[in-house]
């Protein structure tokens, strides 16, 4: 009885020296690893020959994550709209979505749902939960946020809209246009404007092409929120976007933030899709995790060798599937499958 | 009768009240001006947008994608022209998410010469648009099909551009809108916007009522048996003006106004074309890689046999810009002598 007591006592005050409750940390941090491992099973099958092209989010987990855990999921103007960009993967592990279905996409299978096998890795789209369609143009989900967040608005509806983008990105027009359409004065939108700064667009250093201090600072000249967050801290990330979420939500006015972010893979398979050396955020918070001894290193190990086990099972599974068949080419130009061939004029 | 612009006004507002329409928006579409060529005044749910094509289309995408309606205006299609990766964009987005993410909305935009535009208020966009898969492209060429027309498109599922031909906004029509009150004074007085403080103004809608105009269907305007003239726009009433004065001189000209140039109406074209065995198209877009190439290449190839001239297009000359000197202008775009002279041409040519 006594041993029983102590033991309470000790977890109890364990927990108050925790930025988050134990069981928020651990689930934090198994959903990163899940999201790294399934990039990184992406790039082996990019690497083995099953697919023509990988591009992704691994390093940016602290701040995927967090996101797929703190938005309102669901269908409709009530619940929380993305527009994400290609790097995305880690907040859709978040929201539940299963590895068959990025693996799918990336091997370009009929069984994709998201693309039918006619798009890259990571264009996601699942209207379910509100996910705009992935693109590889990398500013326009700027300007279709300010759509849903107005819709929102609108209709004085509790979602907000969340957009993500890269640094490189918001040189584009479209980032400018979604800063003057979110802080109109007496139409500001429910809309999260986020940057995952991660230094690099493509071979080009960030400190050669921007000569503002910080990303975040465009939101001051049109008076929202702003904010730094360095999501190499996951920790950080998770409290950071809580912060912000609740702000919009309780507000219904914009917020500029920016995350700094690790690209530890590179831009994409065409630079080769090999480790670099960067901050890494599941290393730092695995540090933390084994500080605070929330988890052994063992355990470390079989999380992630479970989710490589469900990896490699639905890769297997996407292998035994067949890709489009060519007289699908025309499905779904138009809605209802109306024909949109001339010839057939 | 109505004019365009008050054909638009009307299609939107029955839209508001019967089709869910919940945004109509754009540079200076909302109150105090009502669009820069009146035709959204008085729409209780039109509002001015910052001066940014590109946020207009990606705010029309965002609101499509929540499911809402929404017709978004850019002021001069001349001012389209940075938008068009969004419109590649929102042509695509049903295709490349398969089936997931459909985008029904509508996009407006005045187009052609014929109001001494000059360079940036007087470009065509039809063959552009028809380089855009996945849209819907219409353009009436009198005020019932505007009405029709813009109540199709916005029900559609589909993006749809209207294109809406500026010498014509201000013509009147022909025929009445179903609904419309007799008389053009009473109609004026109900829905146009006093000049001056209008700040106290609503407008007095007529009972209007519902008719469309199917997206895709031509509609013959002019029956003949010597040639078939095929057109759309701002060069439709002047084709059939020549086709009028042709029949005086013996020259019997079947016109076809092709309302929809994406999806169109091949079957109208082919069944005319059968009987009259030539076929002139015009348009006022530039003439090179010019929509109604396409239409003659398929003359070409499927009706090659039955045909007794080469298919003639008539356009703009592939100049940079259309000059503001009425003797540019007019000498760039396709004007009745020039359609006249065309079809004569063609009539004439013998297998």
């Amino acid at each position: 009885m006594a041993k029983k007591k102590k033991k309470n006592k000790s977890t109890s005050s364990h927990s108050q020296q925790l930025p988050l409750p134990k069981n928020q940390i651990l689930e934090l941090y198994d959903l990163m690893v899940k999201a790294r491992v399934l990039e990184e099973r992406l790039i082996k099958i990019y690497k083995s020959g099953d697919a023509y092209f990988w591009i992704g989010g691994p390093g940016e987990e602290g701040f995927g994550v967090p996101l797929g855990l703190l938005i309102n999921k669901g269908q409709g103007h009530n619940h929380d709209w993305l527009h994400l960009h290609y790097r995305c993967s880690p907040t859709l592990v978040a929201m539940g979505m299963p590895y068959i279905d990025a693996i799918r996409l990336i091997m370009n299978k009929a069984t994709d749902i998201n693309t039918g096998g006619r798009n890259f890795a990571n264009h996601y789209c699942y209207p379910e939960w509100n996910v705009a369609p992935v693109t590889s143009p990398i500013e326009v989900q700027y300007s279709a946020a300010i759509g849903t967040a107005w819709a929102q608005h609108r209709e004085n509806a509790n979602g907000i809209t969340i957009v993500s983008g890269g640094d490189a990105g918001t040189a584009e027009g479209d980032f400018a246009s979604c800063l003057v359409w979110a802080s109109r004065p007496g139409n500001e939108l429910p809309l999260l404007i986020t940057v995952q700064n991660n230094r690099w667009g493509i071979s080009t250093s960030y400190d050669t092409q921007h000569g503002e201090q910080s990303i975040a600072d465009r939101g001051k000249a049109f008076g929202m929120k702003t904010k730094v967050i360095n999501a190499n801290d996951p920790i950080e990330g998770y409290l950071g976007m809580k912060e912000c979420i609740e702000y919009i939500r309780k507000n219904k006015k914009p917020m500029l933030v920016e995350f700094k972010v690790s690209r530890l893979y590179g831009h994409s398979s065409a630079d080769g899709a090999n480790l670099r050396n960067e901050e890494d955020c599941i290393q730092n918070l695995e540090e933390k995790l084994l500080n605070w001894k929330l988890i052994t290193k063992e355990e470390i190990k079989n999380i992630r060798a479970n989710y490589e086990a469900e990896a490699k099972k639905a890769t297997e599974q996407a292998r035994t599937e067949g890709g489009p068949e060519a007289n699908t080419l025309w499905d779904h130009v138009y809605v209802d499958n109306e024909n949109a061939d001339w010839r057939n004029f | 009768m109505a004019n365009m612009a008050q054909a638009i006004r009307l299609a939107l507002h029955y839209a508001e009240e019967n089709l869910e329409l919940k945004d109509v928006f754009g540079e200076d579409v909302g109150p105090p001006l009502g669009g820069v060529f009146t035709a959204t005044q008085g729409i209780k749910s039109a509002w001015n947008s910052p001066l940014d094509e590109r946020g207009i289309i990606g705010c029309a995408m965002g609101i499509a994608m929540t499911g809402d309606r929404c017709v978004a205006e850019i002021q001069f299609c001349d001012y389209i022209f940075n938008t068009i990766d969004l419109l590649k964009m929102v042509g695509n987005t049903y295709w490349t998410t398969h089936g997931r993410m459909p985008l029904p909305l509508v996009v407006m935009t005045p187009v052609g010469a014929g109001i001494r535009g000059s360079v940036y208020h007087s470009h065509s966009f039809d063959a552009w648009a028809s380089r855009l898969p996945g849209w819907k492209i219409v353009m009436p060429s009198n005020p019932k099909d505007a009405y029709g027309l813009l109540l199709s498109a916005i029900a559609d599922p589909n993006p749809v551009l209207f294109l809406k031909p500026k010498a014509l906004l201000r013509v009147k029509g022909k025929e009445m809108i179903p609904g419309e009150p007799e008389g053009d004074k009473v109609l004026k007085s109900m829905i146009d916007a006093p000049v001056g403080d209008r700040s106290n103004w609503k407008p007095k809608w007529p009972k209007i009522e519902d008719y469309r105009v199917p997206i895709g269907k031509a509609e013959v305007t002019r029956q003949g048996e010597d040639l078939t003239i095929v057109s759309y726009g701002r060069t439709l009433p002047i084709c059939n003006t020549v086709a009028d004065e042709l029949q005086d001189k013996g020259h019997s000209v079947e016109v076809i106004d092709l309302r929809s140039i994406y999806p169109y109406d091949w079957q109208a074209i082919k069944t005319s074309v059968q009987k009259t065995k030539k076929v002139l198209f015009v348009n006022e877009d530039t003439e090179v890689t010019n929509f109604a190439e396409h239409l003659a290449y398929r003359v070409g190839q499927e009706l090659f046999y039955e045909i007794y001239a080469a298919p003639r297009v008539l356009a703009a000359k592939n100049l940079p810009g259309i000059g503001l000197h009425p003797n540019l202008e007019d000498n760039t775009v396709p004007q009745k002598p020039q359609i006249t002279e065309a079809a004569l041409d063609v009539i004439g040519q013998q297998p």
